[in-house]
């Protein structure tokens, strides 16, 4: 027995590819201000956040992002080190409780303020991997290699580059970046295009439950199914050009039947071994928004995928739809969340 | 507060200035497997995992819950790290719990943890990032001028931080995962050690430890197979304010009063002192005692240093806060907020050996975190509610 949640408003800023000068609080401030004009709240039962310290090298960057939100009167709020997919899911929890029946996510990240392919290496085990340095790009590229081993082709990869690329040039929340060249590897077998951008921005959603939902929105996207799975952390553990954990969270969440996906997919070959692990048939749009390939501000990926999926049924343009996050090296943590008209 | 909840184990590591005997992964296992055993469970038992701790540049270990998931059991299911500051072991916990309340599981591991050693936090908590004010001088610095604006406004002597400082040591030594077990610790001890941070002397602070704490949390269902005693929990409550403005009191912060309100409400408790058998608080500066049983309710603005001076705190007084030390005697920072609420299940367990409070069957968890605007609490008894 679950309280119906509904995603009932997303936000999100123009994403940008460079540092455009603002702190991650001026980033999060208008989203904030939109989606409490958006769905004419000021005050959320709960309200919960995820980012990343080592973006900015500091401590404590939910600390300051508080300033956003108006945390006065105090507010009951919670913060994960992780995606805002999964502050998402937190505060999905919070709501099967019943007493509260709006609840606050956002999550904000500005990844060009260091090397993010080097920073990713601190989240490797940090006595026999995270020493000899491979970052995040390389580990990548030994999954793409795991994934054209099992028969695949460079092609592939580039289709899913060039597709997103297009679509992101349709998005204004997007990057706009040109139709994949003749360039050389990044880390073979990747080339830039198959890498997702750095990219700095944040977004916010608005959870509500029941009766509560219908009355801010119009057309309630209803989280029917969210599950979350992680795996082994070393990739010598793990068949490379598959996704145990991304299948699991599927079948839990009942992922079947969707008319699009938006997966956090932040190298190509990602989205088709996601799309394999998740049972998403050939005809189903993955990523219509241009996905994590077109706009990758770490940290809100994931709850964009999400608030992108229940973008298209709040827009009345599709009935199941389905968000996914990810986390760790190598797609090693998956959450996956069905939403329905 | 959803379906009801009880803690099944509670498992601690020893809280030491090193511990070089084991990884990161090692230290947090430690603990799950002595909660897994007090439940009377194993990893497979477990349906999610969920962990907490300091800033991530404390051991320099990102996102760790990625490593970690192999070492406690978490491959193929839900693992959430949580990360509140200060008062991040008591989030996890209420995270972990509402799981369990919210019925999505059964059986929730939860683990918090710090491994100073690896590292040093009061420079992890001095960087200068670019564009923001900075705390430069680590936490005591941060929070001294606030004890001192206590001290003002209450009239409070100055030897009240020294009572505190030997009765949580002397609570200490009755603990044996304690990380300061200092023999014969006397007021005359606590006054010789330098002042760091007027008017906090080197005793009168929290150590650097190594450490790591546990608990198994679970529904009605299955708390009725444990085979040890359940702390049910009564309620849970969290709480955050903006960390500067000009209407903000630093020194009783309102988060903290809304904090307790919302639990006591949903515990039933409307007079803290006299229906809570003992507190676990989140006291690294000795001072935090007596501003905190004013924050808290406990007694009335003003009179917190009282209640101190008359040892009602003390073990043998009528309301036995940190029987088990405190912080101030074991600080693995991550940890410490879900060892206070770990602290009090066990009260209410009867399991606290020899620091256990007599017949406590109504005890309080507190955490705070971040310049004193982040917190956590529970209540938990043993009869469920």
């Amino acid at each position: 027995m679950t309280t119906d949640v509904a995603v009932v408003a997303f936000a999100q800023t123009k994403h940008t590819g460079e540092d455009a000068g603002l702190t991650e609080v001026e980033l999060l401030a208008p989203v904030i201000s939109e989606i409490k004009q958006t769905t004419g709240l000021n005050r959320f039962g709960f309200t919960c956040s995820g980012s990343l310290d080592y973006l900015a090298g500091a401590p404590f960057s939910f600390v300051s992002a508080l300033d956003t939100v108006g945390a006065w009167p105090p507010i009951s709020e919670s913060h994960v080190e992780m995606d805002g997919a999964w502050a998402l899911y937190e505060a999905w929890v919070r709501l099967q409780h019943g007493d509260v029946d709006t609840a606050l996510v956002y999550g904000f990240g500005k990844s060009s303020q260091g090397s993010l392919r080097e920073i990713m290496t601190l989240q490797l085990d940090p006595y026999y991997l995270a020493p000899l340095g491979p970052d995040q790009v390389s580990l990548a590229a030994l999954q793409a290699r795991a994934f054209l081993d099992a028969g695949h082709k460079e092609d592939d990869l580039r289709a899913v580059a060039a597709r997103s690329r297009a679509a992101g040039r349709d998005n204004p929340y997007a990057l706009d970046l040109p139709d994949p060249g003749d360039e050389g590897y990044e880390v073979a077998p990747l080339r830039p295009y198959d890498c997702a951008p750095i990219t700095d921005g944040a977004a916010a959603v608005v959870l509500a439950a029941g009766d509560r939902a219908r009355e801010l929105c119009a057309n309630p996207a209803w989280i029917r199914g969210i599950d979350h799975r992680i795996e082994a952390h070393s990739l010598g553990a793990r068949d490379l050009s598959r996704s145990e954990s991304a299948a699991l969270a599927a079948e839990k969440a009942g992922a079947r039947d969707v008319e699009v996906a938006e997966l956090h997919a932040q190298f190509s070959h990602e989205e088709l071994i996601l799309r394999a692990a998740i049972g998403l048939p050939d005809d189903v749009p993955v990523n219509p928004s241009g996905g994590p390939l077109a706009a990758n501000p770490v940290m809100a990926t994931g709850l964009i995928r999400i608030g992108e999926a229940a973008s298209w049924i709040h827009r009345g343009r599709a009935r199941r739809t389905l968000g996914h996050a990810s986390s760790g090296p190598c797609l090693q943590h998956n959450l996956v969340c069905v939403l329905e008209a | 507060m959803g379906n009801p909840c009880a803690v099944i184990g509670v498992g601690q590591t020893e809280y030491r200035t090193k511990r070089t005997d084991v990884s990161i992964a090692g230290l947090v296992r430690e603990a799950a497997l002595r909660a897994l055993e007090d439940a009377g469970l194993t990893f497979r038992d477990i349906d999610a995992v969920v962990i907490g701790k300091a800033p991530d540049l404390f051991e320099g270990v990102m996102m760790p819950e990625a490593y970690l998931a192999d070492a406690l059991g978490a491959r193929g299911k839900p693992m959430m790290r949580v990360h509140t500051a200060g008062s991040v072991g008591g989030s996890t916990a209420n995270v972990a719990a509402s799981l369990v309340q919210g019925g999505v599981h059964d059986r929730v591991l939860v683990v918090a943890w710090e491994k100073q050693s690896e590292s040093n936090a009061t420079w992890a908590l001095s960087t200068h990032p670019p564009l923001s004010p900075t705390i430069v001088v680590g936490a005591g610095g941060y929070f001294a001028p606030h004890i001192r604006a206590y001290m003002r406004r209450t009239g409070a002597p100055d030897h009240i931080g020294t009572l505190v400082a030997v009765k949580d040591r002397q609570n200490a030594l009755k603990n044996p995962y304690a990380h300061l077990r200092i023999a014969g610790i006397s007021r005359e001890m606590v006054e010789m050690t330098p002042m760091l941070w007027e008017p906090i002397r080197y005793l009168e602070t929290c150590p650097s430890s190594d450490g790591a704490a546990a608990m198994v949390l679970a529904s009605e269902d299955a708390a009725r197979r444990a085979p040890n005693p359940p702390a049910w929990v009564h309620g849970t409550a969290m709480r955050s304010e903006p960390i500067f403005f000009a209407g903000r009191d630093t020194v009783n912060p309102q988060a903290g009063k809304d904090c307790a309100a919302d639990v006591y409400r949903q515990a039933g408790i409307t007079d803290p002192r006299r229906e809570l058998d003992c507190a676990e608080t989140y006291v690294p500066f000795s001072w935090y005692e007596p501003m905190w049983l004013e924050n808290l309710g406990f007694c009335g603005d003003g009179e917190g240093w009282k209640l101190t001076e008359s040892g009602a705190t003390a073990l043998d007084g009528d309301i036995p806060w940190n029987a088990s030390g405190g912080v101030l005697s074991s600080n693995p920072i991550g940890a410490s907020g879900l060892i206070r609420f770990a602290e009090a299940a066990l009260q209410v367990r009867g399991l606290a050996g020899e620091h256990q409070v007599e017949g406590a069957r109504k005890a309080l968890g507190h955490a705070y975190g971040g310049g004193a605007q982040f917190y956590a609490m529970w209540v938990v008894g043993s009869e469920k509610p």
